[in-house]
């Protein structure tokens, strides 16, 4: 799992039927510091996730798929968290 | 599997209810030689693993089988403390 920021929503009205209903957000994965990692993602919300906060992201198809609640979803990125706080020791 | 170190915790209350009651670990990977290596990630424990503490961890879907019969949407998973390792 990866600690992201949530950057943005995105809205598709033509996709796949098994994605009907899955809400997508932009997420930006961080380093322990907060700051932007590598590229944004789409990933599926599977907690309530606004834009703007922290949250906890699988990066695997089954996980995804299972964080969605169905079987078979063409997905491969799901929020499945959202960070209340972290904890890092030196 | 790989070679990590705990590093620290995340607490999230709104979360994936097969998550519930889990503990998210962050963990440092590292190389052979016990330095650091690599992108830190969290990862679900399922041993009972501490900060401080050197594990050794799973990747991808395989993540979840410690967990059965539930299945936590999780990636990365803690399935081993490590007492000691050596390299030749």
């Amino acid at each position: 799992m990866q600690i992201a920021r949530v950057i943005g929503t995105v809205v598709s009205t033509q996709k796949n039927r098994k994605l009907e209903g899955a809400k997508l957000l932009l997420v930006q994965p961080l380093t322990l510091e907060g700051e932007p990692r590598g590229v944004a993602l789409l990933a599926i919300d599977a907690v309530g996730a606004g834009v703007g906060e922290r949250v906890l992201v699988v990066i695997e198809g089954k996980a995804a798929g299972d964080a969605l609640g169905r079987k078979g979803a063409a997905v491969d990125a799901a929020i499945i968290g959202i960070v209340d706080s972290v904890d890092v020791s030196d | 599997m790989q070679l990590a170190r705990v590093i620290g915790e995340v607490v999230s209350t709104m979360k994936d209810a097969n998550l519930v009651g889990m503990k998210l670990l962050i963990l440092q990977p590292l190389a052979p030689s016990g330095e650091s290596i690599g992108r830190t990630l969290v990862a679900l424990d399922s041993v009972g693993a501490g900060v401080g503490e050197a594990v050794f961890f799973v990747r991808g879907r395989e993540a979840a089988f410690p967990f059965y019969p539930a299945e936590p949407p999780t990636d990365a998973a803690i399935v081993g403390i490590v007492d000691h390792w050596d390299v030749e």
